[in-house]
């Protein structure tokens, strides 16, 4: 457990609401839901969820942190806003999954190998790079993060998809070899580092 | 009627009346077999100058009653307005050819209806007179007002600010009610974010300020005799001197009572002080004086506290209100948020299962309460247990599992209990019931029944009828307002659950119906639903047997006995429907143009063809509160109706004389159809028990087919709903398929 983690245990003890409220994307709006499930049930990928927003809510409520924090279940939202069209109370659901998500993972309470963590990750550091998204290279970083043995099967396995790709002057394998950045890239990244300079200011003070 | 009698026919020929039907037969029909001394045709008789046409005939020819065949009578009202003389209408239009097809092969049978109908109605028109009131009694405009809680003042200020001058009686020494000793209020204005200040106190002011508002307090009602416009009402003080008032109508506010929470012992209330009801918790509120509120067994600051929503109520247990009190999650978000303001970071939990929050800001409270971190949880709690620190045993309806919270305080929001007479047919539904457990139910009611508020002098008891749970409520689409006794309003919690603003409300809407009943009443008018009819039912007192059962069966209890147990009948009282009509067994009762002859003289007046012209005839007698206007409706929609029908409107299915069934089956009508409003528990019967009275009468009239050898289905009863359109024609048109399976009537002559 990181030390962030501690300190806000320590901190909200027995209020997860207002740590939630505090710290997360959104989170003022999560005491607003009126439980009425509608989320859970405009969810397209719902059933495949430990708990629906519903549900998450409810458990933020109940002071259920390490489940809140602990559960793969916002990390499972596609951003297919339904459930923001369909809230009556007009929660941005989908923004408050992804708060979730991004304060779990700060926290270090993020599920290892969970899928859509991983992938969000590989695709942080690889846009980090150069500014923009080398798709060549995330594609490859995607197959190859299990080791070496499976980055092969799953080359093997999409080698057509690939050579189609190529052909259709839809992939350029030369990008392998550095790749082209944005026009500005220190800019770029002195703008990311001070972002995020701001975002662990806020926390400390939160702290 | 000591002047003669001079009678007129008006036939309109537009709307189409005149292409389709042949006039000119009309108005020989009319003067030859209605025996009309002048028949008059009009292009458009609904027209300035058709109504004028008739105007100059009752100003210059003397005209004292008048035919008109065009519309339904429920149709061009305003322009048919002929309050000096006796009036019938023949329905040649929504009766006859809006509901036939227009062809060839149909123009006879059309005719025939359109004659008929002209002859019933000068039929009719023969057998009656022009009402007029009685002259029973004067304007009183005197209002009394029952109960000084926020309705029963309201209904005072209101009243007063009308100019009516307010007798207010109040049982206890001062004003105010449940809510004087409230805290704080839900609150009725945007943006309603927080509890509101508290308007009893500036109420009383008001009161005390307002001179044509005299307060009775420490005072109850000894009798309440008479009728509306000349009530007699003993008001009797706590020390035993009394005066009587003369009171022309009456508003009863007495209020609401709370749920005795000593009947959950599973919450503990009785165990722990810090159990308290939302009722309770005011007091503890007012207590605070703007500072934290504290514990009631060791006054320690409240850090924590669960409210139980619905305890005792919205339940099927023994003992628990079967019914939802409306109010009581909007309390306690109230409730809520006075620990928010004065206990500073006080942890507040709802429990609910279906949290309502009615009324314009109802959700707008909600969300104020979610704002200002009141946590709501879905839960059902099932135990209290009391401790130092109380801990609820709940289950987590969203999370699916049976856990608890700890708290400092424990609030169940009980519901109100309706603080209502005794009811006056407490004692029928023991008569009545069906089986030994309602028996029981309702022996229970009876002997529970709490002391009489109004002490009326009736005949048929001494408070306000009950509809559900001891509600003084009545059917409130039937009739928005109106009590089961006429002049009487019931307003408040007595008559629903409500909160304060919805009481305020409900007394200011009673506060006009009562005086709009003195006015009424004043002018010998009727109150809703036949508002402003001035006709009401006399007997013949030679043939009158003393049977007594117009006293019993009138269903607002209009009529009282005399000492030689005569029935006398308090016009002001009676909503003419004309249930007693019906009831009496050898006929004596009568209003001026609605009696068992009126309608007796229009089925006589029908032609009934010869066996062997395969003309059958079917009687509809149709209820003018919703089975007429469903016909009509059904009429302006172009739905077909069976051309043997001839249909009868009668003021209530409650008024129709077994005799009518029988002069008409003598007569060789081939089938009887009657159509009545929905009855019993969830009637909706303009006079409430009229249909019901009607479907016990008619359930005897087998016998009466039994002796004429006539079968069963000839005659049928329905219950049809204003909204049965399609149904209500398709009843008579199913009729005539069972007279033509079953033959016709052999009393053809």
């Amino acid at each position: 457990m990181s030390d962030l983690n501690t300190a806000m245990i320590e901190k909200y003890r027995s209020n997860f609401l207002k740590e939630v409220e505090a710290n997360v994307e959104e989170g003022e709006w999560v005491k607003m839901c009126m439980q009425c499930g509608v989320c859970s049930g405009s969810c397209p990928l719902g059933k495949h969820w430990d708990h629906p927003p519903q549900e998450i809510f409810m458990m933020i409520r109940a002071n259920k942190r390490d489940e809140v924090l602990g559960t793969d279940s916002m990390w499972m939202c596609t951003s297919c806003y339904n459930c923001i069209a369909r809230c009556p109370r007009g929660l941005p659901i989908t923004h408050i999954m992804h708060g979730l998500a991004v304060y779990s993972k700060r926290l270090g309470l993020t599920q290892k190998k969970q899928p859509t963590a991983e992938f969000s990750q590989i695709f942080w550091d690889n846009l980090m790079k150069k500014g923009r998204v080398n798709e060549l290279k995330l594609g490859l970083s995607m197959y190859f993060k299990d080791g070496f043995g499976q980055g092969v099967k799953n080359a093997m396995a999409n080698q057509k998809l690939g050579q189609n790709m190529m052909k259709a002057k839809r992939m350029n394998p030369m990008e392998f070899f550095g790749g082209h950045s944005v026009k500005d890239l220190s800019g770029f990244q002195s703008m990311v580092k001070k972002a995020q300079e701001i975002e662990e200011g806020n926390l400390k003070e939160a702290k | 009627m000591a002047d003669e009698k001079k009678f007129a026919g008006y036939v309109c020929t537009g709307c189409g009346l005149g292409e389709r039907l042949d006039a000119g037969q009309l108005e020989t029909t009319a003067t030859r077999d209605g025996k009309m001394q002048s028949c008059k045709q009009h292009e458009m008789l609904c027209s300035a100058e058709g109504v004028q046409l008739i105007k100059d005939d009752i100003a210059n020819e003397s005209v004292t009653h008048v035919m008109i065949a065009a519309c339904s009578k429920r149709a061009k009202v305003e322009a048919f307005n002929f309050p000096e003389v006796a009036m019938t209408r023949a329905n040649l239009r929504e009766g006859v050819i809006w509901v036939r097809p227009e062809s060839d092969e149909n123009q006879e049978t059309t005719q025939e209806m359109a004659d008929d109908y002209i002859r019933m109605a000068c039929a009719e028109l023969k057998s009656m007179s022009q009402p007029s009131a009685s002259g029973e009694q004067t304007l009183n405009k005197n209002i009394l007002v029952v109960g000084g809680g926020i309705t029963g003042m309201t209904a005072a200020i209101e009243a007063a600010a009308a100019g009516y001058p307010v007798h207010l009686v109040e049982k206890s020494g001062k004003l105010g009610g449940a809510l004087g000793s409230y805290y704080k209020v839900i609150p009725t204005r945007s943006p309603y974010d927080a509890p509101a200040e508290n308007p009893v106190p500036g109420m009383i002011e008001a009161i005390e300020a307002d001179d044509r508002i005299t307060v009775h307090l420490n005072s109850t009602l000894a009798k309440t005799e008479g009728a509306p416009g000349r009530f007699n009402v003993e008001v009797a003080t706590e020390s035993g001197s009394s005066e009587t008032l003369s009171i022309g109508a009456i508003v009863q506010a007495s209020g609401w009572k709370p749920y005795d929470a000593s009947q959950l012992p599973e919450f503990a209330h009785d165990k722990s002080a810090d159990v308290v009801t939302n009722h309770e918790l005011e007091a503890l509120a007012v207590a605070a004086n703007g500072g934290p509120i504290k514990r009631p067994s060791d006054g320690k600051e409240i850090k924590s506290v669960c409210f139980i929503q619905n305890a005792g109520q919205c339940s099927d247990k023994e003992g628990h209100l079967s019914y939802f009190s409306g109010v009581t999650d909007l309390v306690s978000i109230k409730q809520a948020m006075y620990f928010k303001e004065l206990n500073g970071d006080c942890d507040t939990t709802i429990l609910f299962d279906n949290l309502r929050t009615p009324g314009a800001g109802g959700e707008d409270f909600y969300r104020a309460g979610q704002q200002a971190m009141v946590t709501f949880s879905k839960g059902i709690a099932s135990e209290v247990m009391p401790g130092d620190s109380l801990t609820v045993k709940f289950e987590d309806k969203i999370l699916n599992e049976q856990t608890e919270m700890v708290c400092d305080l424990v609030v169940l929001a009980t519901g109100m209990e309706p603080n209502s007479g005794p009811d006056p047919y407490a004692q029928l539904m023991v008569d009545e019931a069906e089986d030994e457990e309602e028996k029981a139910k309702a022996q229970a009611i009876l002997e529970n029944a709490p002391p009489s508020i109004l002490n009326l002098q009736y005949r048929q008891g001494t408070d306000l009828p009950h509809l559900k749970n001891g509600f003084n409520d009545s059917h409130f689409i039937c009739f928005p307002y109106e009590t089961r006794r006429t002049g009487i309003y019931a307003a408040g919690p007595v008559r629903r659950p409500m909160d304060a603003q919805q009481a305020r409300d409900d007394a200011t809407g009673a506060a006009l119906k009562a005086i709009q009943a003195a006015e009424n009443a004043g002018l010998g008018r009727a109150a809703h639903p036949r508002s402003g009819d001035l006709s009401f039912p006399s007997f013949r007192k030679e043939g009158c047997t003393q049977c007594k059962r117009c006293t019993v069966e009138c269903p607002f209890g209009a009529i009282n006995e005399d000492e030689e147990g005569y029935p006398m009948y308090n016009e002001s009282r009676c909503r003419r429907c004309g249930t007693c009509m019906g009831a009496c067994p050898v006929r004596v009762i009568s209003f001026e143009n609605y009696s068992v002859e009126t309608v007796n003289q229009q089925i006589k007046n029908v032609e009934i063809p010869e066996e062997w012209d395969e003309k059958p005839r079917i009687l509809v007698l149709a209820c003018e509160n919703d089975a007429y206007p469903a016909l009509d409706q059904a009429a302006q929609a172009g739905v077909e109706i069976n051309p043997w029908a001839r249909v009868i409107p009668v003021r209530c299915l409650g008024s129709v004389s077994l005799s009518w069934v029988t002069d008409a089956l003598n007569n060789g009508y081939d089938g009887i159809v009657m159509m009545g409003c929905r009855r019993d528990d969830d009637y909706q019967c303009h006079f409430v028990r009229g249909s019901a009275m009607a479907a016990e009468r008619m359930s005897k009239v087998g016998d009466t087919l039994d002796t004429l050898n006539l079968e069963p289905e000839r005659v049928i009863l329905h219950e049809v709903a204003i909204t049965d359109v399609e149904r209500a024609p398709q009843l008579i048109n199913d009729m005539a398929e069972t007279v033509e399976k079953i033959g016709l009537s052999p009393f053809k002559f």
